[in-house]
């Protein structure tokens, strides 16, 4: 077979081949660019940088940056809080969407239709930002982690995602069977289902740790002490609104000199708020891959 | 005839066993015995909704008030549709709707194209190192927090220091400020969207690609079809149906538009070009503290967004039954 496409190449494949070689490389290169720029930049002179001369490799190599950024309490203090919601929105998240998805499937439970209806309208119309606001504020969780956690904790896609993988995966006649054994829903779904479902857990958690890890906006309406605020708070607060802690510049004279020591974090924050992800980036990609093919598949 | 006999077979089942109610309502009450302990497992879940999305649409009444704290939701008084009123006659009224279709449609129209053409380039690469890298690389980007993508959207194109600016400049042109410029907003908004959202949006094109018969290449082939003749006619076809589906579910969209990257991205510049409703809602609310209005903002937002849910899938549901979201 193979050989038969090999000797069925003429000319214009080739060339088209080339082409298309040249347009991925170039795709390729237009989005690993930005951040390996970013990369190289953390690691130089920020007056080169500001001067042009750090495009393609570092230059006036300095890890004063990254000295900083370690001092930086703020940033630490936000990295806890981060992992600690994250940890907690990951495990709540895929426990109640696992819940539904498989509410969803069982179309033999009287309710069903009027449930998942009661469900799905809210993907297409919500109350919005401040009716939701006041509930939250009713509830006393303002200012509370629960804030940023609990209010998003649910996302009716992903419950989605989850029956899909339902309907293929758990066999009606597998509850059938457990049934006559007299087996309780509620055992079949923690027994049964679960530990069937390993694939589907591994691509919501993975979904929701990244949707957490990410998020700023709760956080930003939700949380008044900087003391709560998660990570992406913290970056935005240095990175956006250019509120650098005053502590960092003490012993900076001149304000080029605080413009310098703001640019370097700039570069430093953003290669050390990615590293986690970059780091369980390989391990974790293909589970998303397998997320959107999964929810590709109408139910 | 046929009647009669119905009728014949009818009658003694009605006078030994229940009636058809009575039936069903049997059959209710054995259904909920066997599955009671769904509903217990799902209850964290019905509280869930209720308090958080229900409860939300039930004070978005406020929308009609003139809410006071003090005097709570339904003790505000009444004040019919002046909210809304009030927002019609803004000055910003039109400048706010202008921009946030203008983001959307440049969004749909520039965006919704690339992720299919880079599928369909990448299925035309042999399965090697090389097609595996790009894929890999290309949907990195996704995975980056908005708060960070922003930062890098001002980095990278900063009018002193930004590598864009330099580039232009060794090209004898001259520096500009992406950031704060409202009538570059728009095209910065969308097209850092597509550095950050082409690789992730093209799985979907790619894995239902990969499901193409081999037998029809083969058969085009022996037709003498040329790579790009199949990439075009076999492809294409196959990936209508999906496409259809996607552009329907952008178009419902069209006023939905997140406020999370275009709030960062805002610069007292830019403003003019960059305010849009959820943005606005935001501030006008929780800024301003002037929650009545911005629940009427928000609310008539809503109601288009869901309109135009509506009518997209209604015209689907026509054309083709498959292709409509329910």
């Amino acid at each position: 077979m193979a050989v038969k496409y090999k000797m069925k190449k003429t000319p214009g494949d080739i060339v088209f081949t080339v082409i298309n070689y040249i347009i991925l490389t170039a795709v390729l290169l237009a989005v690993l660019y930005p951040l390996w720029f970013i990369l190289i930049a953390s690691f130089s002179d920020p007056n080169l940088v500001t001067l042009g001369k750090v495009l393609f490799k570092p230059a006036g190599v300095t890890l004063e940056g990254y000295k900083k950024v370690f001092e930086y309490s703020q940033v630490w203090t936000g990295f806890r809080n981060s992992v600690i919601y994250t940890v907690i929105y990951t495990f709540l998240s895929t426990y109640l969407v696992l819940t539904g998805g498989y509410f969803l499937v069982r179309k033999d439970v009287i309710g069903n239709g009027f449930i998942t209806g009661f469900f799905m309208f809210t993907m297409f119309f919500s109350g919005g930002l401040i009716p939701t606001f006041l509930v939250v504020e009713k509830l006393g969780m303002v200012d509370s982690m629960w804030s940023v956690i609990i209010p998003g904790a649910v996302s009716v896609y992903n419950m989605i995602i989850a029956r899909s993988f339902f309907q293929t995966t758990i066999p009606k006649e597998l509850r059938e069977a457990s049934e006559l054994d007299g087996c309780s829903n509620i055992r079949f779904f923690f027994s049964v289902v679960i530990p069937l479902s390993t694939t589907i857990i591994a691509v919501l958690a993975l979904f929701h740790a990244v949707a957490e890890w990410n998020a700023y906006f709760d956080a930003m309406i939700y949380l008044k002490s900087s003391k709560k605020a998660p990570l992406q708070i913290v970056l935005r607060d240095i990175l956006i609104m250019n509120e650098v802690d005053s502590s960092m510049h003490m012993d900076a004279a001149s304000m080029d000199e605080r413009q310098r020591i703001s640019d370097m974090l700039k570069y430093v924050l953003i290669i050390v708020s990615s590293i986690p992800m970059l780091i369980l980036y390989p391990f974790i990609q293909k589970h998303f891959v397998q997320g959107v093919m999964i929810g590709s598949v109408k139910g | 005839m046929a009647k009669e006999k119905k009728k014949k077979t009818r009658t003694p089942l009605n006078s030994s066993e229940l009636t058809g109610w009575k039936r069903k309502r049997l059959g209710y009450k054995l259904n909920f015995q066997k599955n009671w302990d769904m509903y217990l497992l799902i209850l964290p879940l019905l509280i869930y909704f209720i308090i958080f999305r229900y409860a939300p649409m039930y004070g978005v009444q406020i929308a009609f008030r003139k809410y006071r704290a003090a005097d709570g939701i339904r003790g505000s008084q009444w004040v019919g549709l002046a909210n809304f009123k009030r927002f019609f006659s803004n000055y910003q009224f039109k400048q706010i709707i202008r921009n946030t279709l203008t983001l959307s449609f440049m969004g749909l129209l520039l965006g919704f194209l690339p992720p299919i053409i880079f599928a369909l380039l990448l299925n035309q690469m042999d399965n090697g190192k090389f097609r595996k890298l790009v894929q890999t690389i290309s949907y990195l980007p996704h995975f980056i927090s908005t708060v960070v993508m922003v930062s890098i959207l001002f980095v990278f194109l900063s009018p002193t220091s930004g590598p864009l600016n330099k580039l232009i400049e060794f090209f004898g042109g001259e520096a500009r400020n992406f950031m704060g410029s409202p009538t570059l907003f728009p095209w910065v908004y969308v097209l850092s969207g597509i550095w950050q959202g082409m690789g992730y949006s093209a799985i979907i094109y790619i894995a239902s690609l990969t499901s193409v018969s081999p037998e029809y290449y083969e058969a085009a082939m022996v037709d003498g079809a040329s790579k790009f003749q199949r990439m075009i006619h076999i492809d294409i076809p196959f990936l209508v149906p999906m496409i259809t589906t996607m552009f329907i579910l952008s178009a419902g969209r069209i006023m939905s538009i997140g406020y999370e990257k275009t709030f960062l991205m805002q610069t007292p510049l830019n403003i003019s070009a960059s305010e849009i409703i959820s943005t606005y809602v935001y501030k006008v609310g929780l800024i301003n503290s002037d929650f009545s209005y911005s629940a009427a903002v928000s609310l008539f937002n809503n109601v288009i967004n869901l309109i135009l849910i509506l009518t997209v899938n209604w015209i689907t549901r026509r054309m083709s039954r498959e292709n409509a979201l329910w």
